[in-house]
Formats: C-alpha cells, sequence, structure tokens
C-alpha cells in the first residue's frame, strides 16, 4: 500500500496508510492528514487513490501545494516524490512492484462495477476528481463473487473503495512455481547497457565508400523487389536476416538463410550485387 | 475463394521471459480469413483452460456457421451483417462454456480470457474484442489502434483523469473491466471496418504492447512488412530484449491484393477462371 510520512524541517511527525480513495489534508480536526499550522488552509488538498496509482489535487489552498519543488493543481504522484505544504513535506512511498513478486504484479485481473449496467464514469469536472471510479474488486480469488449479488447491490452514489490494494495472489492451492531460471545469457533488459555504435560501409557499386550507421533498432539493406536484409540491434548484438528477395544475401561468402545470423566487426555483407563491411565504430 | 492468398498471414505466440506457461492462446483460419487471439487470466493454469476454450470455440463455430460459398449471395451489407451476428453468437456460446467450466471445476473458478476476433470478407474486416487485447492498423506510414481497451486505464484516460504520459507510469496496468468467461453474459464489442491494399493488421497481446513503443511497432511493421514471418518474430523479440514480462502473442495479416467477392454474373464467370 503506497504510503506519506510527515516531516518538518527533517524531523519526521508521522506515517500515513493511503487506504482510503479521498484522503484529505489541512488544518481543520475533520482531515485524514492534519497539519495544524496557519500556513495551511482548512481542507488544502486531496489524495486520490485508485487501487495503486495517487493523484493528489490542491483544492484551492491559499499557499499551494508543491511536488517536487513545482507547484501544482492536480499531479499524479510518483514514488518518492515530496509534496510541499507551508513547511511540511509529505513525501510519497508506492513501492507495490517490489511487495508483490513481479509475476504475480502483473497478472492480468478483472475489475467490476458494482453494477454492470450502470453508465461509463461521467466527464468529472476538474473537482470532481473523486467520484471517477469507485468499488474496484480484483476477480481472480478462488472464492469469487457471486454476480448476482454484485448486479443487484444498490448503485451507491458514493461506495466505499474495496480493499483491494495487497497484491493479488493466484486463486488456487498449489503455490505459483519459482519464476522460471534465466533461459540463455540475459539480454540487457529494459534500461540496460547501451550497445556499441555499429556501421556499415560500401565497399562496391555506385555508393562505394559511403557508410551508414546502425541508430535504429532495424536498418534495412538491399533493393526493394530484388533483394532485402534487415540488420536488427539488439541487446546483446547486431543480427542480420533475409527479408525479401528469391535468393539469399550472403555473409562472409556463406548463404544468410533464413536464419538470424550475429554480427562480429568487419563482416563482409553482399546483397543485391554490393559489397558491405559491418564494422564497430572505435 | 481462398483468402489465403489474397492475405498474407504469420502467427506467433512466447511464454516470455518470466513467465513459466503460456496463458495466451492463438487460432488461424487464413483460407477462410479468421483470426481469434485470446490472454487468459486467474488462477493456476486456468487462464490458459480459458484461453484455449475461447480461440478453439470460435475458430471452430465459426468455420462451421461461415460459408463464403454461402455468404457470396447475400449483398455486401447483409454479409457484413452477418458475420457481426455469428460472431456475437460464437462469443456468447464460448462465454457460456467457460463460465460453465468455471462453476463447475474449482480449480478453474474465476478463470477468464481477453479477446480479439478479425474476420476478413469481400474487403472488409469485422472485428470484436473484450479486454485489452489490442488490433492496430498500418495504413501507409500511419500507425492506429483499432481496438479501443476494455480496461482501468483506458477509463481514465477517456474521462481525462490521466495523460496518456502519465499512463505509461501507471501501476494498473493489468486491470481489466470486461473479460470472457467470468460472468453469465459478456458483452462484445464489435464494428465492421473497411480494408485497403497493403494494409497491415496486428492483433496482439498486453504482453507486446506493454513491452514495445507504438512506435516501435510502427517502425517494425513498416520495415518488415514484405515478410510476415520474419515480423512477427522480430515484434516478439523485440518484447522479449525489453524484459518478457508476460506471454507475447501476435498475429500479422497483410492484404496483399484486394479480396473483394465477384458480383453480377459476368464476374463471377471470370471469377471462375482466375
Amino acid at each position: 500500500m503506497a504510503k506519506l510520512i510527515l516531516s518538518v524541517d527533517g524531523q519526521v511527525l508521522k506515517e500515513y496508510n493511503l487506504s482510503k480513495e479521498r484522503t484529505l489534508i489541512g488544518r481543520k480536526a475533520h482531515n485524514d492528514i492534519q497539519i495544524d499550522n496557519l500556513a495551511v488552509s482548512g481542507e488544502h488538498a486531496a489524495i486520490i487513490t485508485i487501487l495503486n496509482d495517487s493523484f493528489i489535487e490542491d483544492l484551492g489552498s491559499t499557499n499551494g501545494t508543491m511536488v517536487n519543488g513545482k507547484p501544482i493543481k492536480k499531479h499524479f504522484l510518483q514514488n518518492n516524490d515530496v509534496v510541499e505544504i507551508g513547511k511540511h513535506k509529505l513525501k510519497y512511498f508506492n513501492d507495490a512492484p517490489a511487495q508483490a513478486s513481479a509475476a504475480d504484479f502483473e497478472k492480468t485481473m478483472i475489475i467490476r462495477n458494482p453494477a454492470k449496467a450502470a453508465p461509463p464514469p461521467p466527464k468529472p469536472a476538474d473537482a470532481g476528481l473523486g467520484e471517477t471510479v469507485t468499488n474496484l474488486k480484483p476477480g481472480s480469488d478462488a472464492t469469487r463473487p457471486v454476480p448476482a449479488a454484485e448486479q443487484t447491490s444498490p448503485p451507491a452514489p458514493a461506495p466505499k473503495p474495496a480493499p483491494v490494494a495487497e497484491a493479488p495472489k493466484p486463486a488456487a492451492p498449489p503455490p505459483p512455481p519459482a519464476p522460471r531460471a534465466e533461459p540463455e545469457p540475459a539480454p540487457a533488459a529494459a534500461g540496460g547497457t547501451p550497445l556499441r555504435e555499429a556501421a556499415i560501409q560500401v565497399l562496391s557499386g555506385a555508393a562505394a565508400g559511403r557508410t551508414l550507421d546502425l541508430t535504429k533498432n532495424l536498418t534495412t539493406i538491399g533493393k526493394p523487389g530484388l533483394q532485402v536484409a534487415v540488420i536488427t540491434k539488439r541487446p546483446n548484438g547486431y543480427f542480420i536476416t533475409h527479408v525479401e528477395g528469391a535468393t539469399y544475401p550472403t555473409l562472409n561468402g556463406a548463404s544468410l538463410g533464413a536464419q538470424a545470423h550475429p554480427l562480429n566487426d568487419h563482416d563482409l555483407i553482399e546483397i543485391a550485387g554490393v559489397k558491405m563491411e559491418f564494422f564497430y565504430k572505435p | 475463394m481462398n483468402l489465403s492468398q489474397s492475405l498474407q498471414s504469420a502467427s506467433l505466440t512466447d511464454p516470455g521471459r518470466v513467465r513459466d506457461h503460456n496463458e495466451d492462446c492463438i487460432e488461424s483460419r487464413p483460407e477462410i480469413g479468421l483470426f481469434v487471439l485470446a490472454d487468459g487470466m486467474g488462477g493456476y493454469n486456468a487462464g490458459e483452460v480459458a484461453s484455449g476454450m475461447a480461440t478453439s470455440l470460435i475458430a471452430d463455430g465459426l468455420q462451421e456457421e461461415w460459408k463464403p460459398a454461402d455468404v457470396q449471395r447475400l449483398s455486401r451489407e447483409e454479409a457484413k451483417a452477418l458475420s457481426e451476428k455469428l460472431i456475437r453468437e460464437q462469443i456468447g456460446r464460448a462465454n457460456n462454456a467457460i463460465f460453465t467450466t468455471s462453476q463447475n471445476n474449482p480449480e478453474c473458478a474465476g478463470m477468464g480470457t481477453t479477446l480479439v476476433v478479425c474476420l476478413f470478407y469481400d474487403n472488409f474486416m469485422t472485428v470484436a474484442h473484450i479486454g485489452d487485447s489490442r488490433l492496430y492498423r498500418l495504413r501507409g506510414e500511419t500507425m492506429e489502434q483499432v481496438t479501443r481497451d476494455h480496461s482501468l486505464l483506458q477509463e481514465q484516460l477517456d474521462s481525462g483523469l490521466i495523460t496518456p504520459e502519465e499512463a505509461k507510469l501507471s501501476q494498473n496496468k493489468n486491470l481489466v473491466t470486461r473479460a470472457l468467461g467470468i460472468d453469465p453474459t459478456v458483452d462484445a464489442e464489435i464494428h465492421v471496418y473497411e480494408t485497403q491494399p497493403d494494409d497491415s493488421y496486428v492483433l496482439c497481446s498486453d504482453g507486446l504492447s506493454d513491452m514495445v513503443e507504438d512506435e516501435e511497432i510502427r517502425l517494425t511493421l513498416i520495415t518488415l512488412k514484405q515478410n510476415p514471418n520474419l515480423l512477427v518474430q522480430q515484434l516478439i523479440q523485440a518484447a522479449n530484449d525489453n524484459g518478457g514480462r508476460d506471454n507475447i502473442s501476435a498475429m500479422l495479416i497483410r492484404v496483399a491484393e484486394p479480396y473483394g467477392v465477384p458480383r453480377g454474373w459476368l464476374a463471377r464467370f471470370k471469377a471462375l477462371f482466375r
């Protein structure tokens, strides 16, 4: 569950779990997060929490709300954001993905609205942020709710949000198997080390001497309609694959066939009668 | 009339790099222009039961009911209406079967699946979808998402609660608002679209659309559309290179030439000798 840690001048005052759909912040006593300071408006800001996402909205306060040093009207909170209200700071923590195992967390689930026939949520006015989605429920638990009961439940104007912040667990008794061991040398997954820059140089034909930098993930070479190959840039290197044409291009004199081939420094490619060389840039 | 000449197609599904089994299921009948993709959810292994039932029941059911030789006697508008009706019926039938199975088998309780169905005929395509599996279209250099996800995130986008940029950071990506097989009835969204020669269509599960940016999918389509098999391999490889956190499925259909149904006696007579 996401939480906020309230501090002033570096001193931690209190920790709040964002368990409610709408968490009010302000000076007056009825606020969920009360900050008793004259710089804070009576109702200063609200945090809307929809399952794993939280949004903060300034409620027209006198002195404004800042997130990470910038004044905001509405803001989609991200892990480690710092909300400033006067001298008070609220740090936002949302480590839901870390709490659930990656495999569990991203499993697709169904949610339903209480009345299936209800029209889609109306377009909210700016202030109506909180009313958009209510009463969400993951449908993957074993004791799935009886649909009839759900459908007959009165479409109350503001139903309480269902407790859904816990990591969803698979329904059946057998424990989920451990994530598969890495099947092959792991590619530098999302955001990994950038691959070394490479290029090809044309060695023969009219364009001899020209070089082509391989900056895109896919670069095609050859003559469309006659013979085309693609060079793919992947985390674990560059690969060449035949795309179209009755005959295959050659790599170091050998036919490419239909398979992808890894490219090594100074490999020679011949395609549509033109020779070219692949090389890593210094 | 066999559509597999006019419609070049290729399909591939892959468990990805994290999951140990594949809950996606794909089924294609290129000769009648039918392509079905489903991404199952819920329970231990039950997701693949739901997606497997959905694809095979719908593909078999439509192959049984949709007879191009008979449909040919109908006007184009009648054919469109019939395709919608039959697809809706078959989806209802599959929904019933999955729902009943989940009610009667505790190990399947709560299972469900997303769905995309594409049926090509006479230069049009009838598309049905439920949940967050998608259909994209490349026409010229422009790629568009044809289906609109039935997901919490899409509802938030529609209501203006979050921007498309913010949506990429959302942690609610995995929540669908509609699924096949979880309730006694299901509301499939069905539309008919005109197709054009050289259009390329991609059906995919969220394992592709969540892992690979739309722009990269677009460039891949433009670059490799001449080679459908390589194209789907490349899409799945790109999703795996980016982490492959979910099962990945992609089905590509490229309209290589018009596939209009000959009308009038002369056109039909000529068609005999094509």
